[in-house]
């Protein structure tokens, strides 16, 4: 099921074009989904859709993989999607795990954070990976699965929606070819084509900041955290970012301010000092050997579409919102629109859902990008102050830092990427009954250590059905009430979890299920196949449940 | 009560946009009217002058460190 990890030069790899038998037919050839784009998000979805069955069939108009680190941070929620997909392993064998977050004002350490303090999970906060084995090991995933039709140097010139279709003109090496697809899926990235062809637009703000992002190969002896300087002294003025990614290669943000000209900082020559400047801040690198691997200068902006449905085209990851770099909320909240997705896509094409569970898609995950440009706005705020007035205040907030503990919480270098609760989605039933903890209708499921009834140490979110799953805190009354259940024939798996071994439960090994569930003997955790809670209960009947799986799939009867 | 300067705000990312949203649009001097208007406005909430003098003096400290660095 998994891909196989190996030392793949994924930079170096082409995709060959091939020629297919939908480009001499005679009439335009109907697929069910066509996918825009095979970055991470347009390649999650695919594999998303064929795991349930769907063929899907991905363009790119590209044939190699992206370049650079680019997306570098991949959150614990992408990990645990990824695993999901069945490509999770080998990503987090070749990527840096890390959890800590340290912030330096000039050269002084002024605020540490952990983003992952309490054990029982099976993913770290963050792997560093450069974003293109991230695209390999997706690519090497999709090549297992023969639903999946992969196209490579397909470019989608043309998209017509239709009342009952979508119209795409692809151009290839040998000449244009006309398809219809049932929905399309753009996940063409930032300067998404499919947006233009239908006349929308990303709207947002800019921001008037340049930063130079550098992969550097060097030897040098620094623990797996993200560093954060503000005002250093081998940089004044401006902030810095240090990563540390696979194969010895080291990722480093330097802010250049918005008059720095980005074609003459982008050579070699300027960029070798600034690296130099960095090491020899410290006693243990300042002699580090180094070279630079790949380097580009970029500006950002915090925008989103109004809407990221429109019919039956739909828009996922950079094509239908973007953030700033800080809190690596870009990649991450992409992987989590086509988590989102696929799942309803599926639902509604096997005839599940009505289509109207599509619109659900885009209600929750515009609420996601209002979200993750809330969160990086803020941080981009904090970084590049945009008044005299918030300058003073940053400066004063670092300031007191260093002595006040309450001023650490202020320090704001970036949010980092968590799952969007999905509050006030029309998916979720509300509690009616009290509850502890954070797992409310609309969170991402937390994991937990669990033990098999077989006497194996295993993972909760590895249990869990592709359809609804609900978590039973082991009660045999409750489990013989909800035995069978499927809902138009989408099934619910029952898992039950008790507190110690004697039955076919799962073992709640380190009590963590009940603790961050609040489950008790007769409580019911209801989640989607996307692992989002949607509904819970003490002790539910087999209505209740059943209901909260319409509401869920949107063909409950009553609104 | 001596000063709380452990972390005490319901939603400190909140407070601070808040914050530098309140100084939109205004020039220095104004900004630094504001403050001063700001100052008053808590110090008055807060009330006792022993919490008022430890605020005074850990602000006052970090003064006195910036010019050194």
């Amino acid at each position: 099921m998994a891909v196989q990890q190996g030392d793949v030069d994924f930079q170096a790899r082409t995709f060959d074009y091939v020629p297919h038998a939908d480009q001499r037919a005679g009439a335009p050839v109907r697929r069910p989904v066509a996918i825009v784009g095979a970055g991470p998000v347009g390649l999650a979805l695919a594999i998303d859709l064929a795991q349930r069955g769907i063929p899907v069939t991905v363009f790119d108009n590209d044939n190699r993989l992206s370049t650079g680190s680019r997306a570098i941070c991949f959150a614990k929620r992408t990990l645990e999607i990824f695993d999901r997909l069945g490509c999770g392993d080998p990503m987090v064998a070749k990527g840096v795990s890390w959890n800590v977050g340290k912030v330096f004002l000039r050269d002084e350490l002024v605020y540490r954070f952990d983003l992952l303090p309490e054990a029982g999970h099976e993913r770290p906060a963050f792997v560093n990976l450069q974003q293109y084995y991230v695209e390999g090991y997706l690519a090497e995933r999709a090549a297992q699965l023969p639903l999946i039709d992969l196209r490579w140097k397909n470019e989608v010139v043309a998209t017509q929606p239709h009342d009952d279709h979508v119209a795409l003109t692809i151009r290839t090496p040998e000449g244009d070819y006309a398809l219809e697809a049932g929905y399309v899926v753009a996940c063409d990235g930032s300067r998404s084509a499919v947006r233009r062809h239908l006349g929308l637009e990303s709207r947002g703000r800019s921001f008037r900041d340049r930063f130079l992002i550098a992969d550097v190969r060097m030897a040098i002896d620094a623990p797996a955290e993200r560093w954060f300087w503000f005002d250093p002294a081998f940089h004044p003025h401006q902030s810095v970012l240090l990563h540390r990614q696979p194969d010895g290669v080291w990722r480093i943000d330097f802010q250049l301010g918005w008059d720095a000209d980005p074609e003459e900082e982008k050579r070699p020559e300027r960029i070798i000092p600034r690296v130099r400047a960095l090491l020899a801040h410290s006693p243990a690198m300042k002699d580090a050997e180094f070279t630079l691997e790949w380097a580009s200068v970029y500006t950002f902006s915090c925008m989103r579409m109004e809407r990221f449905r429109h019919g039956r085209v739909l828009f996922a990851g950079d094509a239908a919102h973007g953030v700033s770099p800080f809190g690596a909320r870009g990649a991450n909240s992409g992987v989590q629109d086509a988590d989102n997705l696929g799942w309803k896509l599926a639902a509604v094409l096997q005839g599940h859902a009505p289509d109207a569970l599509l619109d659900s898609y885009a209600r929750e995950r515009e609420a996601a990008a209002d979200e993750n440009i809330r969160y990086s706005t803020r941080s981009t705020d904090f970084i590049t102050p945009k008044s005299a007035a918030s300058r003073l205040f940053r400066d004063a907030v670092l300031t007191l830092a260093r002595t006040q503990p309450f001023a650490r919480t202020l320090v704001n270098s970036g949010r980092l990427s968590t799952p969007t609760t999905l509050h006030g989605s029309p998916l979720n039933t509300p509690d009616a009954e009290p509850f502890a903890g954070t797992m409310a209708p609309g969170a991402a499921a937390a994991d937990a250590r669990v033990t098999r009834a077989d006497g194996r140490d295993d993972w909760l979110l590895r249990q869990l059905g592709d359809r609804f799953t609900a978590l039973v805190g082991h009660d045999p009354a409750v489990e013989g009430e909800l035995q069978d259940i499927a809902i138009d024939g989408f099934a619910l798996k029952l898992l039950s979890i008790a507190p110690g071994p004697g039955g076919p439960a799962l073992i709640d090994r380190d009590g963590d299920v009940a603790r961050r569930y609040d489950l008790q003997p007769g409580s019911v955790v209801l989640l989607r196949p996307d692992a989002h809670v949607c509904a819970r209960w003490r002790r539910p009947t087999r209505a209740q449940v059943e209901a909260a799986m319409r509401r869920a799939l949107c063909t409950a009867l009553e609104s | 009560m001596p000063l709380i300067t452990d972390a005490h705000l319901d939603a400190p990312d909140d407070f601070y946009e808040a914050l530098i949203a309140a100084h939109d649009g205004l020039t220095e001097p104004e900004s630094h009217a504001l403050n001063a208007r700001l100052v008053l406005l808590l110090a008055n909430h807060i009330g006792s002058l022993e919490v008022l003098r430890g605020a005074l003096a850990a602000a006052r400290a970090g003064a006195a460190k910036t010019e050194q660095a």
